[in-house]
């Protein structure tokens, strides 16, 4: 059973809930997603860490077959190739790895290497089995280290919990292609609602059931608790701002770990998924 | 025209209402959102005048006629993206949401049963009024496109260069595809960092992803006060690694309060409002100066 926690705007507490409610489960697999800043393992400082570099592959021209005849220039829709000077060049950033080039090669002149772009690291952190993917600065897509992070829990029965990527592009999308249950972090602010509406959209578009937690709650204006009564959304849990909390995750602890009182809370979010999914 | 973009790395560190803030202050002419999956910069700038919009043609994708299909499986075998399925008819399709464009089934299908289509990924738009030009756009749901958004968003302000001398820009969250695009041709990038273990980690990767540019860049540290061992460990980092630390600003409830009135942090008067139009005013001096 796997649940995606996401957000829409960044900064929310997607990794607040997904921390804490990984770690409110007594047996559990946290994966954090969000592999441009990953931040999961900065609070569960995982043990007995297995490292797994992701490779992508990208083209590489033997000169002496190249013959010029730009058939895979004017193929790569990414214009990552280009012939100038009488040499084929490759411009590694753009290169999607489709391995078209390859293909329509006349002479069979490119070949491809592997090119590390990430790594996986894979460890324990408690009863958190903690499964984090690093982009290296610099590469432009993460999107093979979300794969690869999924593959490691194919043959696993425990209990998942995805903390994703902030927005609601195709990072978001990967990361919750396999989630049986979404929950929306949202904060009680316009910008908040505003990414609470799109995200939405997006869990709609997968058809995943869904929930909303309204996390940082204070006595002012609440409009995402507006904007969820209004269009009748679902919401699961409100987690009131207070400083402690704020102060406890900020300095990377794990609140549930330090305050037991709030294990019950999520404990609680997980029942309630599981009994929704039930019916 | 000067562009200055504000990156954090992290999300929520408070890139938007800062950029509002500045864009206010400087009575910026031109001005953009590059987050182009969760834009929200014309929440606290609202506009009087319609924008023109325009539809975001990304990578084209694929599709699949079926009469022509000879269920041969090459496109199958060839797809790198996972995009091709077959249905339990045996009917092959295209997964639009994991195709890239590449054209490999459409080249390797010998019945051309394969085309690739245009595809709208989002939409762009342009508010111009007299005095100023603001560009944003909205990318369609779970789009693997965003960095060239971000590029046509940029570049919707370009026309107008001659009469900007300051653009503003406000980045997307990351280091990944929009962020790399919106860095290009900057002048300067501010990072806006948070006072948390994850805020300090997340600013270094940004700056190591946007030290791969040239591009020279200067830090500030929002809500400093939530956590003053943190921010000394971030005052620290920049001073080992030479970054620029234009100013703190401390945690202020007025500033949740303008942004649901819909307003920017120095349109009220309060605390951290004081404190961003201090900033501003060195960002500007850095930003002449290079």
């Amino acid at each position: 059973m796997k649940i995606a926690v996401l957000s829409g705007k960044g900064g929310t507490g997607k990794t607040f809930v997904a921390v804490n409610l990984a770690s409110a489960i007594a047996k559990s697999i946290y994966l954090d997603c969000d592999v441009e800043e990953p931040n999961g393992h900065l609070f569960f400082t995982p043990q007995n860490i297995e490292k797994e570099e992701i490779k992508i592959k990208i083209p590489f021209v033997l000169s002496t077959l190249c013959d010029g005849s730009r058939k895979c220039v004017n193929f790569c829709r990414f214009n990552a190739l280009a012939y100038v000077d009488r040499k084929l060049m490759v411009f590694e950033e753009l290169c999607h790895s489709c391995g078209g080039c390859l293909l329509v090669c006349p002479n069979e002149a490119i070949k491809e290497k592997e090119k590390t772009i990430g790594v996986i690291q894979d460890g324990i952190s408690e009863g958190v089995r903690v499964i984090s993917g690093f982009l290296n600065p610099g590469e432009v897509s993460g999107i093979p280290i979300v794969k690869g992070i999924f593959d490691k829990i194919k043959a696993d029965n425990e209990p998942v919990i995805v903390d994703c990527p902030p927005g609601s592009a195709c990072m978001v999308m990967e990361s919750i292609k396999e989630a049986d249950y979404c929950l929306l972090v949202a904060e009680p602010t316009t910008f908040g609602v505003h990414n609470l509406a799109m995200v939405q959209e997006l869990v709609k578009v997968f058809r995943k059931p869904f929930s909303i937690i309204i996390n940082k709650v204070s006595d002012d204006k609440n409009p995402a608790k507006t904007y969820c009564l209004e269009q009748k959304l679902p919401i699961i849990a409100e987690i009131t701002y207070q400083e402690e909390i704020g102060r406890i995750s900020s300095d990377g602890l794990i609140l549930v770990r330090e305050k037991p009182d709030y294990e019950l809370l999520f404990a609680q979010i997980y029942k309630s998924v599981l009994k929704e999914l039930k019916r | 025209m000067k562009q200055l973009l504000i990156l954090s790395g992290k999300g929520g560190t408070g890139k938007t209402t800062i950029a509002g803030a500045f864009i206010r202050l400087s009575k910026a002419r031109g001005y953009a959102d590059c987050d182009v999956d969760a834009p929200n910069l014309h929440l606290i700038l609202k506009q009087e005048i319609e924008p023109k919009t325009r539809n975001f043609y990304g990578l084209a994708k694929a599709s699949i006629e079926t009469k022509k299909c000879i269920q041969c499986d090459l496109c199958l075998k060839h797809c790198r993206f996972e995009a091709v399925s077959v249905d339990g008819s045996g009917r092959y399709q295209i997964d639009l949401n994991s195709c890239e464009g590449c054209g490999v089934c459409a080249y390797i299908c010998p019945a051309q049963a394969i085309t690739l289509n245009d595809y709208i990924d989002g939409k762009l738009e342009l508010f111009k009024s007299n005095d100023s030009v603001f560009s944003t756009a909205k990318l369609k749901m779970g789009s693997g496109t965003s960095g060239m958004l971000v590029s046509e968003v940029k570049k919707q302000l370009t026309p107008f260069k001659d009469n900007i001398d300051l653009a503003i820009i406000d980045g997307s969250p990351g280091i990944g595809c929009p962020v790399i695009a919106s860095i290009s041709g900057v002048d300067m990038v501010l990072i806006v960092a948070e006072p948390s273990l994850s805020g300090l980690s997340d600013m270094k990767r940004i700056i190591t992803t946007a030290r791969k540019f040239e591009t020279p860049i200067a830090a500030i540290v929002n809500r400093f006060d939530s956590n003053l061992d943190i921010t000394n460990l971030i005052e620290k980092y920049c001073r080992d690694e030479g970054i620029l630390l234009l100013g703190k600003i401390p945690y202020d409830k007025q500033v949740i309060k303008a942004v649901n009135d819909g307003l920017t942090i120095v349109d009220v008067d309060c605390l951290a409002g004081r404190e961003v139009e201090k900033v501003y005013f060195k960002t500007i001096e850095y930003l002449y100066s290079l």
